[in-house]
């Protein structure tokens, strides 16, 4: 008997006990849908943090204010100036951006429309440091910047809120009472992997913030709460951050010995932290749904097994009008790939249902991958094969005279 | 004379319950020839199963030679017996054995299956089968479908199908009424005029009386091996029923 025989007579005999068969099949197809789904969700989060690191801009430091120690008394909070900034951005070769920024709260106001958003006081190197485009309108000019200009960058939130489908650039908004002209719209960014709305914000130059909108801050001249720094490539970053230190402390006439006032961070890394953290637990989750595999497939041993015995009499018949030994075994073996691979590409199918709606109903990002598929599909096949051949082997060793007797 | 279908020599078969040896079938010799009809009969437990599995080759004896068709036994494995059973035999048993929830043409081409012919090959074959037991109208129905005569009438079709040299029957009309099971012996005959040898277990001494030869056991011994007046039986009698 060939192969493709083999193969319909399975799937007759599957087909005649469709209820039993389906339910045998549910094992497998949950145990595949789950690693699947759980295998696509781990790949979209992991996708989702490398968008995360991209729009954060590459290898970024951020510098923010710490507190001074006075042997071991804490002092006030020391604060970081446009200065310091500009001291990195001069003696140290290898940055590419160096962004001294400060951010408040502010009230927007475009006609009868009021909103409360975030706004950041930036240089022309912030836009840079975050990687962040334009895509309407215009960055500030050097001289809008250094002038304290009342012009504002809106963010895609903002712009929506305002301006709608209408054009933003060239309109003029009142920001706190003062009046400011919109001169250009930034990309939409999306949420933070802490789910805040990165584009509810407005910019306007540093300056700007500091002395309309936000106010002095005491200590320093110029202060600013944190100077973004994007460095030229990855492998510069440890380099930069020894340098950037050096120049911090010497500018604030720290002795050795003495805690750092400020704080470096290396934002890529963070995120990296973050990211191996739920990689971990996906791995977990997914190893948990194997799990579930194998019980499917013990299920399909199970049923096999009870299939085996009540079909004792027709294995007796069919080894009375000429089956070999070798055609029961086959046979049944058949019988248990086919289930569990079909429960497996049912189980694909059902994945990619859950996929598709889950991320539609509620946002969550998968990312399907074809390899993923087709090893679930073979290694559903191979739990056919491991839990069905003692069922099948059973059924060939049976004597026919034996099984033609059984009641 | 004609020549020799099975032939038993001094043949036993033991089965080991426990410390005690239980004689099955114990010394038996005997000749079959091609063409013949007999008819094996003996109370319960006296083997009559055992030696009809051993002339269908289903199994083994535990001495003595067994020939069919000129082949020893002995020489054989299983595998080849399994091609000499769907070569040259066909069952029917007491119970049909019918594959359930499967159509009757399918059931019939069942031991074409395991000769590799093909679909088509097979259907043409199970129909003609079916045909031949007047069941040519009944093609689609399964098992559940169709009533004790003509389920049995579909199993032998089965044990027809591969164009048999005998026909082993254990009990064929055991789960029938009366006139279903005339009507199954009428097929019989007509089967064994058609030139296959048929061996035929039963318990009722009518159904007997249909075959030529009665082979009568007891204890696993062959008490009596004698001719017989075939009873003819009537099918316009009986197929009107
Ligand atoms: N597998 C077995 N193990 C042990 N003893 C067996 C086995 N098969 C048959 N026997 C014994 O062999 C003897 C003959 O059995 P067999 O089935 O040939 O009888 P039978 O004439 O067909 O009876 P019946 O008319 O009830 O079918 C019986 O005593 C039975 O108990
Ligand atoms: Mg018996």
């Amino acid at each position: 008997m060939n192969l493709t025989e083999s193969v319909l007579v399975a799937l007759t005999a599957l087909r005649t006990n469709l209820m039993r068969s389906t339910l045998t099949m549910l094992g497998i197809i949950i145990g595949v849908a789950a690693v699947i789904t759980m295998v696509a969700m781990g790949a979209g989060a992991q996708k989702k943090i490398d968008d995360q690191i991209a729009a954060l801009g590459t290898n970024l430091f951020m510098i923010m204010p710490g507190y001074g120690r006075d042997h071991g008394a804490r002092t006030s909070k020391v604060r970081l100036s446009e200065d310091d900034a500009r001291a990195i951005k001069n003696q140290v070769p290898d940055v590419v951006a160096v962004a001294p920024t400060i951010r408040g709260m502010a009230q927007v106001v475009l006609g009868n429309l009021n909103w409360s958003t975030v706004v950041q006081g930036v240089d022309g190197d912030y836009l840079i440091a975050r990687n962040w485009a334009i895509v309407d309108g215009r960055e500030f000019e050097p001289r809008e910047v250094e002038g304290g200009a009342k012009v504002v960058l809106v963010g895609a939130t903002v712009a929506k809120e305002l301006f709608g489908e209408a054009e933003a650039v060239g309109q003029t908004i009142r920001v706190n009472r003062i009046p400011m002209k919109v001169v250009g719209v930034l990309d939409a960014k999306g949420q933070t992997g802490f789910g805040q709305d990165q584009d509810d914000l407005i910019m306007v130059p540093i300056d700007t913030a500091r002395t309309r909108l936000l106010g002095e801050a005491g200590g320093v001249a110029k202060a600013v709460q944190v100077i973004m720094v994007s460095v030229r490539d990855a492998w510069m970053m440890e380099d930069v951050e020894a340098q950037i230190t050096d120049i911090l402390r010497a500018r604030h006439r720290l002795q050795p010995g003495q805690e750092d006032t400020f704080r470096v961070r290396n934002m890529s890394e963070m995120v990296e932290t973050r990211a191996e953290a739920s990689r971990v637990f996906n791995m977990l989750l997914a190893a948990v749904a194997s799990v579930s595999l194998v019980v499917g497939g013990i299920g399909i041993m199970n049923i096999m097994l009870v299939s085996v015995t009540e079909r004792t009499r027709e294995i007796g018949l069919r080894r009375a009008v000429g089956a070999k030994s070798r055609d029961i075994l086959v046979q049944f073996l058949i019988e248990a790939i086919t289930l569990c691979t079909l429960g497996g590409i049912i189980g694909v199918l059902l994945a990619v249902g859950i996929s598709v709606g889950a991320a539609a109903i509620a946002g969550w990002s998968f990312e399907l991958q074809w390899q993923v598929v087709v090893l679930a599909v073979l290694f559903s096949a191979v739990i056919g094969v491991f839990f069905g051949y003692y069922p099948a082997r059973r059924a060939a060793r049976q004597d026919p005279i034996e099984a033609l007797r059984y009641e | 004379m004609a020549d020799p279908l099975i032939i038993f020599d001094c043949v036993s078969r033991y089965y080991r319950v426990g410390d005690e040896a239980v004689k099955a079938l114990d010394k038996v010799s005997l000749r079959l020839d091609v063409g013949e009809f007999v008819s094996v009969v003996g109370p319960s437990g006296s083997g009559k199963s055992t030696f009809m599995n051993l002339c269908g080759c289903l199994d083994t004896p535990t001495s003595g030679r067994v020939m069919i068709d000129g082949v020893d036994m002995a020489g054989m494995n299983d595998d080849q017996a399994a091609e000499l059973r769907n070569a040259k035999l066909g069952f029917v048993f007491q119970q049909f054995n019918l594959l359930p929830r499967t159509s009757a043409l399918d059931n019939v081409a069942l031991p074409l299956l395991y000769a590799g012919c093909n679909r088509r090959a097979r259907h043409q074959a199970a129909a003609q089968a079916l045909d031949q037991v007047g069941l040519g109208d009944r093609v689609k129905h399964q098992p559940s479908q169709l009533s004790g005569g003509q389920q049995q009438r579909v199993a032998i079709a089965r044990a027809l199908v591969n164009k048999p040299i005998l026909l082993l029957a254990d009990e064929p009309t055991g789960a029938l009424d009366t006139s279903t099971g005339a009507e199954i012996m009428a097929l019989f005959q007509d089967l064994n005029d058609s030139g296959i040898s048929i061996i035929l277990v039963t318990h009722e001494a009518e159904v007997a009386e249909a075959a030529k030869r009665r082979l009568a056991f007891r204890d696993g011994k062959l008490l009596h091996d004698e001719a017989l007046k075939q009873v003819r039986i009537n099918h316009q009698e009986t197929r009107i029923v």
